[in-house]
């Protein structure tokens, strides 16, 4: 286990809809600097735990503290825009969910808003042509293209975001959520649907992002090549609760897990290529 | 049913054809009886119902030869490649479209020096210029932000309104009104904007739909204020630096005419109110176009694009909304407060939903968030129905074209579902990018 300093406490988060208990009493830590990664079955609350962490839904009881050197933000108790924008919190969805008729640099641009609305003094001195704005939108541009020659999209900026293929997309949304400067970037599934290849070069950029940016990552992931590759920190649920904790060589020898994964007595039941992942590299 | 049994050229199946046109006559039939067939006729100062059979059975029978026509068409073009019955295209590349806007701003300013043109041509230019301004207002709302607003001649009223009562009441001249009419529309459009954040789509279509209703039946029954369906009238008419357009000016006050030593002509007033509305849209579009290459104008389109993403990328989607909300509003009370002044009297008839609609119709068959498209929507949608009143009175094929000028609202609606059959997006659906890449390069080089 790394010493870093907690960047995120969770603590007693359970989420409720109507009589289903989709998270129920989980408490857990991320810290700054490492990629702490979700796993679990279908169903299992993690996408739910992402959306109590952005603000999407309101838990229905615990605590989300985010530690800043600006201070503490209790992110149970704010809004949703609030949380990307004060606290610093941002996510990719499971769903890629880019401005798909706007263009590549436009969606890196547009994710930088807040501090171009402030550069343009609220509209009015982007209106008049104040010389700050344009250098601000200069900048924006440069750290846009920055983030485009990383995932190697810079050729595409101006093609509409839609147009992309799947693997960019994903690639792409992770750069736009990076262009918001956050501290604790979330990720759901980013990995679904992307080829060995394509999935192999998004570890290097989740590695990369971890070790440059010094932020802390949360992962949902299904594919266990990738899990098992970048995590410094493993959270297993299953039915909402809680059974492992930890780095991901102790999760994967967890019993817990195996008979979450496997069913107690049912292995036919296990998708076959998670059943491969875990009992090869345990 | 083997690939090598397909003819090279199609076979027409003549008794499928004639089915299918019989069937298309029948319904025209069906239609036609209480359409067209009966009509009511004025015998000794009395309404009676009279028929006219001949016009119905005219009427089948074109449908028939029609259907028959375009089957027979279609049947011969399957055959063809799928690519060349794809929808027709037109490219418009960005250098292209700046030619044809600045073409489009020079035929406008040119306009009332033109020779062909007359008082009706300008008086109808001017027509079209307020739809293009309402359209201009309308697609920062639905074209960019996405946000389908079916109540939007709610602002163009308060915009007429507020200027005539203000001048009513605290004899305010049009420059003094303009801004605060327009202020007056953007604060509507805040109020309306705040009970419908959390709508999309079909709910937010039928809420504004209600606020448009509300702002008419308001005015036409708060009587004691708004003199309920009489309407105002003697709204003043707006002067040139302080100068009006009138034969005699009151002691004291230069008229136009006056100042530049012309004789006094009704048409100088018609000329300048023409020009008043070709600023204020020119304003209008420079001042949209800058905003979309602002942040704000950014998070209006992707707003539009998802919502959801606005938010998870910090952008605060209830201050998004209602500055597009606020800004279209405004844009459709300047273009009001101008009718208003023009016409000279107003009343809650002229903001019926007819009005959002056709507004709404000029930015979707435009083209959404095309500012060149709400232009060519705007002539296509105002024109067309006043070209077919005008063909009535042409001499020689007169009689035959009157036929067309009573059948101009069909014409109309023809013309709409040609459009969107052919271009379904729109007449121009090219989105030119806010900022691009290679631009920038170019400049840093």
């Amino acid at each position: 286990m790394s010493t870093a300093a907690p960047l995120l406490d969770i603590e007693h988060l359970t989420m409720r809809f109507g009589g289903l208990v989709a998270v129920d009493d989980l408490s857990f830590a991320a810290r700054q600097g490492e990629i702490t990664a979700i796993i679990g079955p279908n169903g299992a609350g993690k996408t739910t735990v992402f959306n109590c962490l952005t603000g999407f839904y309101r838990p229905s009881i615990g605590r989300l503290a985010l530690h800043r050197p600006a201070g503490e933000f209790l992110l149970e108790r704010m809004d949703g825009f609030r949380i990307a924008r004060d606290a610093g919190v941002t996510r990719t969805f499971q769903n890629v969910r880019l401005f798909a008729g706007m263009t590549v640099l436009e969606n890196l641009v547009v994710a930088q808003h807040n501090r171009l609305m402030r550069a343009s003094l609220y509209t009015v001195g982007g209106l008049v042509g104040l010389p700050g704005y344009g250098r601000a939108e200069a900048a924006a541009v440069v750290k846009a293209r920055d983030w485009l020659d990383r995932i190697g999209l810079i050729g595409r900026a101006d093609h509409p975001a839609g147009s992309l293929p799947y693997g960019a997309q994903r690639r792409l949304e992770i750069a736009r959520a990076m262009c918001t400067d956050p501290a604790v970037l979330c990720l759901d599934e980013p990995a679904a649907g992307l080829n060995g290849h394509e999935s192999a070069e998004l570890n290097q950029l989740l590695r990369d992002i971890r070790d440059d940016h010094g932020i802390g990552i949360l992962l949902i992931e299904h594919d266990m090549s990738v899990v098992m590759a970048i995590s410094d920190h493993v959270i297993v649920l299953d039915y909402g609760r809680k059974i492992a904790d930890g780095t991901p060589d102790a999760v994967r020898n967890d019993a817990a897990v195996i008979k979450a994964y496997l069913g107690a007595a049912e292995d036919e039941a296990l998708p076959p290529e998670i059943a491969r992942d875990l009992r090869g590299r345990a | 049913m083997a690939l090598a049994a397909l003819p090279p050229q199609p076979r027409l199946d003549w008794t499928h054809l004639i089915k299918d046109a019989a069937l298309a006559a029948l319904v025209a039939l069906v239609l036609a009886i209480p359409l067209v067939g009966v009509q009511t006729v004025e015998v000794n100062a009395a309404l009676t119902v009279g028929t006219r059979w001949d016009w119905v059975a005219i009427g089948v029978a074109a449908v028939f030869v029609g259907r028959l026509l375009l089957m027979v068409a279609r049947s011969l073009s399957a055959g063809r490649s799928a690519a060349a019955r794809r929808p027709a295209r037109i490219i418009l590349d960005q250098r292209r479209a700046t030619l044809l806007a600045g073409l489009g701003i020079v035929l406008a300013v040119a306009l009332p020096v033109l020779p062909l043109s007359s008082r009706y041509i300008v008086d109808l230019a001017t027509t079209v210029m307020i739809y293009v301004m309402l359209g201009w207002g309308l697609n920062v709302v639905v074209g960019l932000a996405g946000l389908l607003d079916l109540g939007y001649v709610a602002f163009y009223a308060v915009g007429a309104y507020s200027f005539a009562l203000f001048a009513q009441w605290f004899h305010l001249g049009f420059w003094e009104c303009l801004p605060l009419a327009g202020l007056l529309a953007a604060s509507f459009g805040i109020a309306l904007g705040f009970p419908v954040l959390r709508l999309r789509g079909d709910y937010l279509a039928i809420v504004t739909l209600g606020f448009g209703e509300i702002v008419r039946i308001v005015l036409l029954n708060w009587v004691p204020v708004t003199n309920g369906p009489a309407g105002i009238g003697n709204v003043p008419r707006p002067t040139f630096f302080g100068m009006p357009f009138v034969a005699r000016a009151p002691p004291g006050v230069t008229t136009f005419d006056g100042f530049f030593h012309l004789s006094f002509n009704p048409g100088h007033r018609v000329i300048f109110l023409y020009y008043v509305i070709l600023a204020l849209a020119l304003v209008t579009n420079f001042f949209t176009l800058r905003l979309r290459r602002l942040p704000i104008g950014r998070a209006w389109e992707a707003l539009r694009e998802d919502e959801i993403a606005c938010r998870a990328l910090g952008i605060n989607p209830t201050t998004v909304k209602l500055s597009a909300f606020a800004i279209g509003a405004m844009l459709g009370g300047f273009a009001g407060s101008f009718f208003a002044t023009r016409q000279g009297f107003i009343s809650p008839e002229s903001f019926s939903f007819t009005e959002s609609a056709i507004i709404l119709a000029i930015v979707v068959l435009g083209g959404m968030g095309s500012q060149l498209g709400v232009v060519l929507a705007a002539i296509v949608l105002v024109t067309l129905p006043e070209l077919g009143r005008q063909l009535g009175d042409l001499p020689l094929v007169g009689p035959f074209l009157s036929l067309i000028g009573t059948l101009r609202m069909l014409l109309f609606g023809a013309a709409m579902v040609g459009i969107m059959v052919w271009r379904p997006q729109g007449i121009i659906t090219r989105r030119e990018p806010s900022l691009r890449l290679v631009d920038e390069r170019r400049r840093a080089a």
